[in-house]
C-alpha cells in the first residue's frame, strides 16, 4: 500500500485521482499522451439508454477562471458502449472504471446500469441525477431528496456493484439530497456537478450558448465545492468524491481534509491534458510539506477538533 | 498531439487586425496542413485555437485575426516570450484525393491554413489556383506569398476596391478538378453550391479542449457525428449535412 493509496467503496485506488466525466471522454485522447494506468481510476463519458446527439453548438463559453458547457450529454447509447467503447477502452487502460450513467427517467437509469453491470471491469456506477442541460429530465432528479431516493433504489435494486449517486450544486439543501440517497441504499455521493451558469456576448447581444444556459465549472467553482464537499461529508456515513474547480495536488488536499475519499478533476482536463499526471506526480511533494504521511489519513481532517 | 512550450521570434500586424506570429518550438507533431494549434494565453482559462499557416524544421507561423480578448492579448506580445501551445491538432486536408490541378477558396481569416496546403500541392506537382477573398482593399493579405509559391492568384474584394468585385465564387476559374476550402460559413455554404468537384471544407467551432475529449464542437455529417476539433476541422463535401 503506497502513501497516495485510499479505498473508496471497498475497491482500492492506487490514488484518489480520477478524472471526471465528461473531460476525459473514454480515455483515447489521453492515453496519446500518457499511461493512463497511472489514474487512480476515471469516470466515463456519461452514458444514457438511447444514442444522443445532444445540444446545438456553440456549447462552450469562457468565464473568469472557468468555462461554461451545455454539451447535453452527447453520447452513442449503451449498446454502443458497451459493443465499441469498453473494448477499446481496454486496450489503454486495465484498471476498475467508474461508469457515469444518465437517464430521464427511473427506468432508463436502471435500465442502463442493469445492461452495464455485466462489465467487469466497472468498478462504481456514478449516477448523475444532476446534469443541468437537458430540458425535461436531468435535472428534477437531483433536486429533490425523494426522486433522488427514487432513482438510487431503482438502480440499487439492478447491481452489486458500489453506487455513487453525483448532485447538483444547484439546489437550497444538498445534505436533505446526500441523506435521501444513502437511506435509499447509495454507497457514495459524488458531488458537485456543474453550477448552472450563462454568458451574453456583448457584439451580438445573444447568449453565447445555443441552450442559452450551461454548467459552469473551472477553478471559480472550487471554493463552492470544497463548502458543499464539507457540508455532506459532515452528514452522511458514506465515502463522499469531491470534485468541482480542483486543479492542482493542493486542490486535492484540501478537498480530501473537507472530506472526499477520492478526488475527480474534470475542466482542468481540458486546459491543461496532463494535469492529472502532473497531480499525482505532486502529491508526495505537497504531502512532505505538509506534513502528511498518508494520504487517507486527512480525509475528512477539517471536521476535527 | 503534443504539448510544447514555443518562444515568439517574429510578431507583427500584416493588416490593421491581422497579425503574422512566427514561433520556434517542437513542430513534430503538426503532419498536415490545414491542422491547428491550441494556445494557452495568461489570464484567460480556455486555449485558443489557431490554424497553422505554415511550418517548418521547428518555425510555426500562425497569421490570426483580432477577434476577442485571446488574440487581442496575442496581438500584444513581444519577441522572445513564450507560449504553452498544444500542436497537431484536428486532421488536416488530406491533399491525396485532389486530382492535378487544385483550386484553394480562402475568405478572410480562412486564408491562413491554404498557404501550407498550397505549399504541400504545389511540392506534390500540382497546379494550384488560389482565390483569396476578403471585404475591401487594407483587408488583402498573403497574395504576394501565394504567388511565390507558383500559384496562380485571383484576389476578390466584396467592395471591388482591389482585384475582382465580389465573393470568392464569383472568380472560380473555368477548369480544377479539386477544391479545397476554408471561411466564414456563409462563404462555405457559397462554395459548396457553386463548385462543380468534389473538395474539403475547413470548419470553424467554439472548442473546449480542442483534442476530442469534451464534445463541445460536435457537428452532424452523413457519416455520424463529428467533433470539429477531432474529426475535423476538414470534412469531405460529401459528408457535409447543413445546418444539423
Amino acid at each position: 500500500m503506497g502513501r497516495l493509496t485510499v479505498n473508496l467503496c471497498g475497491v482500492e485506488l492506487d490514488n484518489p485521482i480520477i478524472p471526471a466525466s465528461g473531460t476525459f471522454g473514454y480515455g483515447y485522447e489521453f492515453a496519446e499522451l500518457y499511461d493512463i494506468n497511472m489514474l487512480g481510476s476515471f469516470s466515463f463519458k456519461g452514458t444514457t439508454k438511447e444514442p444522443r446527439f445532444g445540444n446545438p453548438t456553440p456549447r462552450i463559453a469562457e468565464c473568469p477562471m472557468g468555462m461554461i458547457n451545455a454539451v447535453g450529454l452527447q453520447n452513442p447509447g449503451v449498446e454502443k458502449v458497451i459493443a465499441e467503447e469498453l473494448p477499446k477502452m481496454r486496450q489503454h487502460f486495465h484498471k476498475k472504471v467508474m461508469a457515469n450513467v444518465s437517464g430521464f427517467s427511473v427506468e432508463d437509469y436502471a435500465y442502463t446500469c442493469e445492461r452495464l453491470n455485466g462489465e467487469e471491469d466497472i468498478g462504481w456506477f456514478e449516477v448523475n441525477v444532476s446534469c443541468p442541460n437537458v430540458h425535461g429530465g436531468g435535472m428534477s432528479f437531483g433536486t429533490s431528496p425523494e426522486a433522488a431516493a427514487e432513482v438510487t433504489a431503482a438502480v440499487r435494486k439492478v447491481t452489486d456493484k458500489p453506487l455513487l449517486i453525483k448532485l447538483s450544486p444547484n439546489v437550497t439543501d444538498i445534505v436533505s439530497i446526500a441523506k435521501a440517497c444513502e437511506a435509499a441504499g447509495a454507497d457514495g455521493i459524488s458531488l458537485i456537478n456543474t453550477l448552472l451558469g450563462m454568458r451574453i456576448d456583448l457584439k451580438t447581444k445573444k447568449p453565447v450558448i445555443a441552450n442559452k444556459m450551461g454548467g459552469f465549472s473551472g477553478s471559480a467553482i472550487f471554493p463552492v465545492a470544497v463548502r458543499m464537499v464539507y457540508q455532506v461529508a459532515g452528514a452522511v456515513n458514506i465515502p463522499v468524491v469531491g470534485m468541482g474547480g480542483v486543479s492542482s495536488a493542493e486542490d486535492v488536499i484540501e478537498m480530501m481534509l473537507a472530506g472526499a475519499t477520492a478526488v475527480e478533476v474534470g475542466a482542468a482536463n481540458l486546459i491543461d491534458p496532463f494535469v492529472c499526471k502532473t497531480i499525482i506526480e505532486e502529491l508526495p511533494r505537497v504531502m512532505d510539506k505538509y506534513g502528511i504521511q498518508n494520504l487517507s489519513d486527512v480525509i475528512g481532517g477539517a471536521h476535527h477538533g | 498531439m503534443k504539448q510544447g512550450i514555443f518562444t515568439i521570434l517574429t510578431n507583427q500586424p500584416l493588416t490593421d487586425t491581422v497579425y503574422r506570429m512566427v514561433l520556434k518550438g517542437d513542430t513534430s507533431a503538426i503532419t498536415a496542413p490545414g491542422q491547428f494549434v491550441n494556445i494557452k494565453l495568461d489570464g484567460l482559462y480556455l486555449r485558443r485555437p489557431i490554424s497553422v499557416c505554415d511550418c517548418v524544421d521547428g518555425e510555426l507561423t500562425l497569421v490570426y485575426k483580432v477577434v476577442g480578448k485571446g488574440t487581442e492579448q496575442m496581438s500584444t506580445m513581444s519577441v522572445g516570450e513564450q507560449l504553452d501551445v498544444l500542436t497537431g491538432l484536428g486532421n488536416g486536408y488530406d491533399t491525396a484525393l485532389a486530382g492535378s490541378h487544385a483550386l484553394l477558396l480562402g475568405g478572410g481569416v480562412g486564408v491562413p491554413p491554404l498557404y501550407m496546403l498550397a505549399k504541400t500541392l504545389i511540392a506534390q506537382g500540382k497546379t494550384v489556383s488560389v482565390v483569396l477573398g476578403f471585404n475591401t482593399k487594407n483587408e488583402v493579405f498573403y497574395e504576394q506569398e501565394f504567388k511565390a509559391l507558383g500559384a496562380n492568384v485571383t484576389v476578390t474584394t466584396v467592395d471591388g476596391s482591389y482585384g475582382v468585385k465580389g465573393f470568392v465564387t464569383d472568380a472560380l476559374p473555368a477548369s480544377y478538378d479539386y477544391f479545397f476550402t476554408c471561411g466564414p460559413e456563409p462563404m462555405l455554404k457559397a462554395v459548396y453550391k457553386n463548385t462543380v468537384t468534389e473538395g474539403q471544407f475547413s470548419f470553424e467551432e467554439r472548442m473546449g479542449c480542442g483534442f476530442g475529449a469534451c464534445m463541445g464542437c460536435s457537428c452532424k455529417t452523413v457519416t455520424g457525428y463529428k467533433r470539429i476539433c477531432k474529426d475535423g476541422p476538414v470534412l469531405t463535401k460529401e459528408e457535409i449535412l447543413w445546418d444539423a
